[in-house]
């Protein structure tokens, strides 16, 4: 039942994030953070199995850092979202693949140009302008079908992101109550505060 | 060649592994590095190779001062090549510890895994020790004090603690400034100045020829510019230059007293 949604807009990009922790029809904890920061530019989101979920972000995380290290140099979203796809594709082919779909959004750390890639489990990716993931994907697609549009501002995409959930609110079956919202543009990655309607 | 040296595993009679003495002597005609504990910071003081007239200024790897992670940084003296190997090794590791243990490494952890690597190039086959010795500041991650610490580790891979010490050439001679100068409880400027002075013992003077970087408890290391390098190059000559007059003054006085 687990929820992502990704928007970019004119000098940013936006990730949330429900914050359920369910396993079959219990919910076990609210309040679960469900994204990751790569570097300063670029955030992760994910859905899948937990401990595949978390094992494969922190691995991937750690790389992004060594890579910087290693060359003195932050990574774009692109350069980070491609390595992503490759490391999950590579353990795609193994007997131990990770079960996890990713949302990556960041901005390029100069222009500030957006990017945001929809991933799945089976290593598929693609850049989208806006993107979800779970069962969000079969109610929200066309309402950001309709409301996104080249050069959104960080509160006109704050809009799309409530009439998104306001239409889980109605016709989805299961109540998605809280999400994280991460923002990221010029001056890096931060947390925001969204109201839904209840 | 008394041929003791032919297999890296091989002791001589007298009980030395000559490739491991060889690999300290790569690490004294390497530039100098020195490394001062004060107060609340760290200090590393490079003595920089100087940049051939047609070399570019960027691009290769110029600078012996690197990062290990965001804490922990290390200079070197000896084989610029070996230090690229073994700071990477390091890097991994630091990044590998943070997976594993959800936590930073601690400045000993870092020093006593480099000093195993090196220890392990000269106990296995088919390899040669790293030419290297370094010198690591850093802060631990959950060290109230906020101290940042300095190690020192060499080819043989033994690692160990200092208050104040220099490697590469000449070390033996800053060590000795050193020990004559050093005190505790160094603020920032007193320990920067005492680095710089100690390099200048040994180094070519002009700010161009070094390279200072200062730790403090907040765990970043800041590559001062050169200008601030210069600042304090122009310090310690002054200092000196009013040190001389005044003791040629003195000998002057003195001269004239004898003659009256």
């Amino acid at each position: 039942m687990e929820v992502l949604f990704g928007i970019t807009g004119k000098d940013f990009a936006l990730l949330a994030a429900d914050t359920n922790q369910a396993r079959s029809i219990v919910v076990l904890k609210r309040g679960e953070d469900r994204t990751v920061d790569l570097n300063r530019h670029t955030a992760l989101a994910y859905t899948g199995d937990p401990g595949d979920a978390i094992h494969f972000t922190e691995y991937i995380a750690a790389n992004v850092r060594l890579n910087e290290i290693r060359h003195g140099h932050e990574a774009s979203p692109n350069a980070v979202a491609k390595y992503t796809r490759n490391a999950l594709a590579g353990y795609l082919r193994t007997r131990q693949a990770y079960h996890i779909n990713m949302l990556i959004a960041g901005v390029d750390k100069t222009s500030g140009a957006p990017a945001l890639y929809w991933s799945d489990h089976l290593a598929n990716m693609t850049a989208l302008p806006f993107a979800a993931h779970g069962y969000a994907s079969y109610f929200c697609m066309s309402t950001m079908d309709r409301l996104w549009r080249p050069n959104l501002t960080l509160e006109e995409a704050i809009i799309v992101l409530q009439k998104c959930v306001a239409a889980l609110k109605t016709r989805f079956v299961a109540s998605l109550p809280e999400f994280k919202v991460k923002v990221i543009d010029k001056s890096g990655i931060r947390v925001i505060d969204v109201k839904f309607e209840k | 060649m008394s041929g003791y040296d032919r297999a890296l595993t091989i002791f001589s009679p007298d009980g030395h592994l000559f490739q491991v003495e060889y690999a300290a002597e790569a690490v004294n005609k390497g530039t100098c590095v020195v490394g001062i504990k004060g107060a609340s910071c760290s200090v590393l003081a490079v003595e920089k190779r100087s940049i051939l007239k047609l070399q570019s200024e960027h691009g290769g790897n110029t600078s012996k001062i690197k990062m290990l992670d965001d804490h922990v940084w290390l200079a070197f003296a000896g084989l610029n090549a070996d230090a690229g190997v073994l700071v990477d090794k390091a890097r991994v590791e630091c990044q590998s510890h943070r997976l594993t243990i959800e936590d930073p490494v601690t400045v000993e952890y870092i020093a006593r895994h480099i000093a195993s690597i090196q220890q392990r190039y000269t106990q296995s086959g088919g390899v040669r020790p790293f030419g290297l010795s370094t010198l690591i500041v850093g802060v631990d991650p959950h060290d109230v004090t906020k101290q940042p610490q300095l190690y020192q580790t060499d080819p043989s891979g033994i690692f160990t603690a200092w208050k104040a010490t220099a490697i590469g050439r000449s070390s033996a001679t800053v060590r000795t400034f050193l020990e004559k100068h050093w005190t505790a409880g160094l603020d920032e400027d007193a320990a920067v100045k005492l680095a710089v002075k100690g390099l200048l013992e040994v180094v070519q003077t002009g700010a161009k020829n070094l390279e200072v970087a200062v730790m403090g408890s907040d765990a970043k290391l800041r590559i001062l510019s050169t200008e601030a390098v210069e600042a304090v190059t122009k310090r310690i000559e002054d200092e000196e230059a009013a040190e001389q007059e005044k003791k040629a003054r003195r000998k002057g006085a003195a001269a004239a007293q004898a003659t009256a």
